[in-house]
């Protein structure tokens, strides 16, 4: 399924830019694994070798925080990558 | 023309690279390099002068590695940088790059690296893609090596103190916080503990009289380059010396005056001189403040092995200063006399041109200092 994208400040480096971008994949797993390939070093970024989302990374596909990478893309998802409060 | 020295300025947010003019009276310092990343090493290759590695990590990213080719000017990220494998039954994930060490002088290109939690990683190809070093990674008795997550430095576990015998690139040495010291003569096929006779005074003796075999905690580790038989080490409980023909660490750090302690972060041997080291001692009595003792800070020397130390502060504060010199961050250069650099906690570093008889600030205002490297002479 294609997705919406929308992409933090943090990982545009990666993006050439872009603030949004499509990508297309059945799970937000091989949603991410597409990133990758249109964007190499994307998805590492967001998810460690064990994938797990990172901790300062949150993921909300429709509108629902979602850390499970087989969790389903319906057709014509969102899903928003954001850079969580941290620092310091 | 002398090659001007370089200081490579590891910090909690950037990298910054100093230069000097060949005697080391002039430095201009660059603009910062990955501002808002935490830098925890970076090194220049002293065997082509040229590929520059920086081990960051960004706060929401994760950890990386950087490439530079051209001084710093431009940086390319590893196409595959250090990681754990996937799917693993320990589930270990790199939180952090810690160091990085070129590899022997006889294989361009080979680079290890060390990560948080205990990792060990090489490259051969000059920092663009990593693997396990699956012997060590993956030994079954690793987990036993560097214990639970309350045997851990407080920001997590480090593999650190990478060093590769200038006589033979197969024969290896690695340092854990904690874990020990061990040592690999298969190019990491296979490895073995070198602790014995070191210091562990946080765990209760055995009963048996014995001593433990691992789960020392080395906080750094170097081996003199024209005696690579000597190893020194600056740990959590005190300094050592190896010479390995004796097979047993010394505690040198006994001889060290009582109200100071031998206990500290990093360890300088002079580069000509197996005899001479530098420690910059800090408080580790108490809660473990970390600070310099009593809030006046000075390095410490020897030039007889360890036998006796001479305290060297002048130049420095002598009251409340209360800041200390992380492991990465005592560094010597090949200068003669040697150059000896210190970054601080509190974002300075300080400089001796004359083997530590005088201090002087070099650069203030930085963040929190991590990892200094000096290349040059």
């Amino acid at each position: 399924m294609e997705a919406r994208v929308c992409v933090p400040t943090q990982l545009r480096v990666y993006t050439g830019g872009k603030a949004e971008v499509v990508a297309v994949g059945e799970t937000l797993g091989a949603l991410l694994s597409d990133l990758d390939r249109r964007y190499p070093g994307f998805r590492r970024h967001v998810v460690d070798e064990q994938d797990r989302v990172r901790r300062h990374i949150l993921l909300y596909l429709q509108g629902e925080r979602e850390e499970d990478l087989a969790a389903p893309v319906p057709p014509g998802a969102e899903l928003f990558i954001i850079g969580a409060l941290s620092g310091g | 023309m002398p090659v001007p020295f370089q200081l490579f300025i590891a910090t909690r947010k950037g990298l910054w690279i100093a230069t000097s003019n060949a005697d080391r009276s002039a430095w201009s310092l660059s603009a910062p390099h990955f501002l808002g990343k935490q830098c925890h090493h970076a090194v220049l290759d002293p065997r082509d002068g040229v590929t520059l590695l920086c081990a960051n990590r960004q706060w929401h990213l994760g950890p990386t590695v950087h490439r530079s080719l051209d001084g710093g000017l431009t940086w390319k990220e590893a196409a595959s940088p250090p990681r754990f494998t996937t799917g693993e039954a320990r589930g270990r994930a790199v939180d952090h790059v810690f160091w990085l060490s070129p590899g022997h002088a006889s294989e361009p290109g080979v680079w290890y690296a060390g990560t948080s939690p205990q990792g060990l990683f090489r490259s051969e190809d000059g920092g663009v893609t990593w693997v396990a070093v699956a012997g060590f990674n993956d030994h079954p008795d690793q987990h036993r090596w560097v214990g639970s997550d309350k045997d851990q430095t407080p920001d997590g576990g480090k593999l650190h103190s990478i060093l590769v015998d200038p006589r033979d690139p197969a024969h290896l040495y690695v340092s854990m916080s904690g874990g020990g010291t061990f040592e690999s003569t298969d190019r990491g096929e296979t490895w073995a503990p070198l602790n014995a006779g070191v210091s562990l005074d946080m765990y209760p003796p055995k009963e048996d009289g014995s001593e433990y075999p691992y789960g020392h905690d080395p906080h750094c580790v170097v081996l003199h380059p024209k005696n690579p038989d000597r190893l020194w080490q600056q740990n959590h409980c005190g300094i050592h010396r190896l010479d390995r023909g004796e097979g047993r660490w010394l505690r040198v750090g006994r001889a060290m005056p009582e109200e100071v302690g031998d206990i500290g972060f990093g360890i300088v041997v002079h580069p000509e001189d197996p005899d001479r080291a530098w420690v910059f001692p800090m408080d580790g009595g108490g809660d473990w403040p970390r600070t310099s003792p009593s809030g006046r800070p000075a390095v410490y020397t020897t030039a007889d092995g360890g036998a006796s130390w001479q305290r060297q502060d002048a130049g420095l504060p002598t009251e409340q200063a209360w800041w200390t010199v992380k492991r990465q961050a005592l560094v010597g250069d090949l200068g003669a006399p040697m150059g000896l650099y210190l970054g601080l906690t509190s974002g300075e570093v300080w400089t001796s041109v004359n083997e530590g008889a005088s201090f002087a600030p070099l650069f203030r205002h930085l963040p929190q200092i991590h990892a200094l490297s000096v290349a040059g002479a």
